[in-house]
């Protein structure tokens, strides 16, 4: 077999969705995306805490803060919930380890938390996030931010900042990559159908 | 996890595995006003108390409630127990009735296993929550997150556990966790209660507490089990005290770091001298308290998870 193509080169069954490059531009344009919706530059503007959801999504809300501080000088606080406790699917799965979860100083009572995934699929992680949040406290509203949209929802929940729409089948497996978890950057789609 | 009987056999990857469940409990719970987990809603958990107890009972309790399980309190007064019902029976009536978990405290050794073997069909869990002069797990696995949160990792730690070692279920089980995690035991105690075959156990032993103290991360101090003594084991009460009981100027022997943990119940004055059990050295009350949290991941372990096939 001829060696790989250097750069985008997969193993059989994957193909990468969004380069290194293209997740940066992604979460750049979700960034911006944020400071207009919440607007985060005017005078009244709320107080708002990125949530991420382990374990990826905890990097993106980091970075997306990152980003959001560097387009309009604005800091704003992150934090991790772990939902891990509060799923549904608990009782067909082995035993799940717990993530962390590390809310910011001052908590969420009244803030505008955005909870931050990599990947919004069943949306059945995003239901139990909102089950978690009402035991952390009593946000003033909740937004969520998602790096991948691959459809197939089981629940009535839509994300309010999508980096990239991805057409799936169910038997296909959306992997995002990130430098904190893992090699590099990229959204890759496995074919292989392993099952979730 | 099927069932939590023993900490001998238990690998240092479960172990750990608990462990950290139960810091992330913990972590997930600090500061909360409502302390409630709709993790394991429907389930229904026993506790089966054939000896007395404080803090095991109530830490099992509240770690039931706190993950939403239904937890129905059964002790051997009190129910048919005392109308002569077998063990297996009593069991087989809990199970029957819809307990997911039974949870034993029985003074039999090896009676939580047997409980194991008859609800195996029935699909209960079973945890020991201490059998005769055997086991007492959840004990060992609340007293290594407490080292944990004190000392970091156990790998090389010199743990010594003192006193009345022959009756106790806790050192029974402090050992085998410890020296699995890493940690070095010692076995401080008068040779009459140390138990036969403790030459085979994965420990050093000693009988002066005194040349042991300053090379120690920390020291484990045992209640003198009168309950379970028939006979003479050491002279007398004070004899003892004097010969291995914590006081205060032994403490100062111990390495700056050290800590001290005692399981309780405590006899102070005998085993522990009260001002060394309220020092900030002590982490008696920090173990109750990591008590709740190992006991809520013991539960999670053994109910979160789909069935294992036997």
């Amino acid at each position: 077999m001829a060696p790989p193509i250097s750069g985008a080169a997969e193993p059989a069954g994957r193909r990468e969705l969004l380069s290194a490059g293209d997740v940066a531009r992604t979460i750049a344009r979700m960034a911006h995306q944020v400071i207009e919706r919440t607007s985060l530059d005017a005078q009244d503007t709320p107080s708002v805490v990125l949530l991420g959801i382990p374990t990826r999504g905890a990097p993106l809300a980091t970075r997306l803060a990152t980003r959001i501080a560097d387009f309009s000088g604005q800091t704003v606080a992150t934090g991790v919930l772990d939902v891990t406790l509060y799923r549904d699917d608990l009782r067909r799965k082995p035993t799940r380890p717990l993530g962390a979860t590390a809310l910011p100083p001052g908590g969420i009572d009244d803030r505008l938390v955005i909870l931050v995934d990599d990947v919004l699929f069943s949306g059945r992680t995003i239901r139990a996030a909102l089950d978690a949040l009402r035991d952390a406290g009593r946000p003033r509203a909740v937004q969520l931010a998602v790096l991948v949209d691959r459809g197939h929802r089981e629940l009535p929940i839509r994300a309010d900042y999508v980096g990239k729409n991805v057409p799936t089948s169910r038997s296909e497996e959306v992997h995002v990559l990130l430098t904190e978890t893992d090699d590099r950057d990229a959204v890759v789609l496995d074919r292989s159908g392993g099952g979730a | 996890m099927k069932h939590l009987l023993a900490t001998e056999g238990m690998t240092a990857a479960t172990a750990t595995a608990v462990l950290d469940t139960a810091a992330g409990l913990k972590q997930t719970l600090l500061g909360r006003e409502v302390k409630k987990l709709p993790t394991l809603r429907g389930r229904t958990v026993i506790t089966m108390f054939y000896e007395a107890s404080t803090r095991t009972r109530v830490s099992f309790e509240i770690a039931g409630k706190w993950m939403s399980a239904d937890v129905v309190n059964v002790s051997a007064s009190g129910s048919s127990v005392g109308k002569g019902e077998s063990l297996r029976d009593t069991a087989q009536t809990l199970a029957a009735a819809g307990a997911d978990c039974v949870i034993i405290r029985h003074p039999a050794s090896g009676a939580a296993q047997r409980l194991a073997e008859w609800l195996t069909e029935a699909g209960t869990s079973v945890v020991n929550a201490g059998d005769g002069m055997h086991e007492h797990p959840t004990q060992a696995l609340l007293d290594a997150a407490t080292l944990r949160e004190r000392l970091g990792e156990l790998t090389g730690r010199r743990i010594a556990i003192v006193g009345d070692v022959l009756h106790s279920r806790v050192a029974r089980s402090n050992v085998h966790l410890l020296t699995t995690l890493g940690a070095e035991v010692v076995l401080v105690a008068p040779p009459t209660l140390l138990p036969a075959g403790v030459e085979r156990w994965p420990v050093t032993v000693s009988h002066t507490l005194d040349a042991e103290l300053p090379s120690l991360d920390a020291v484990m101090m045992l209640r003198v089990q009168a309950e379970r003594m028939h006979g003479g084991f050491f002279p007398s009460a004070r004899e003892y005290s004097i010969a291995y009981g914590l006081s205060e100027k032994r403490m100062s022997l111990l390495p700056e770091h050290a800590v001290v943990l005692h399981p309780g119940p405590m006899l102070r004055g005998m085993e522990i001298a009260a001002a060394v059990a309220d020092s900030p050295r002590a982490a008696i009350t920090q173990q109750v308290s990591n008590g709740v949290h190992v006991r809520m991941a013991v539960l999670y372990h053994l109910l979160a998870h789909e069935e294992e096939v036997a």
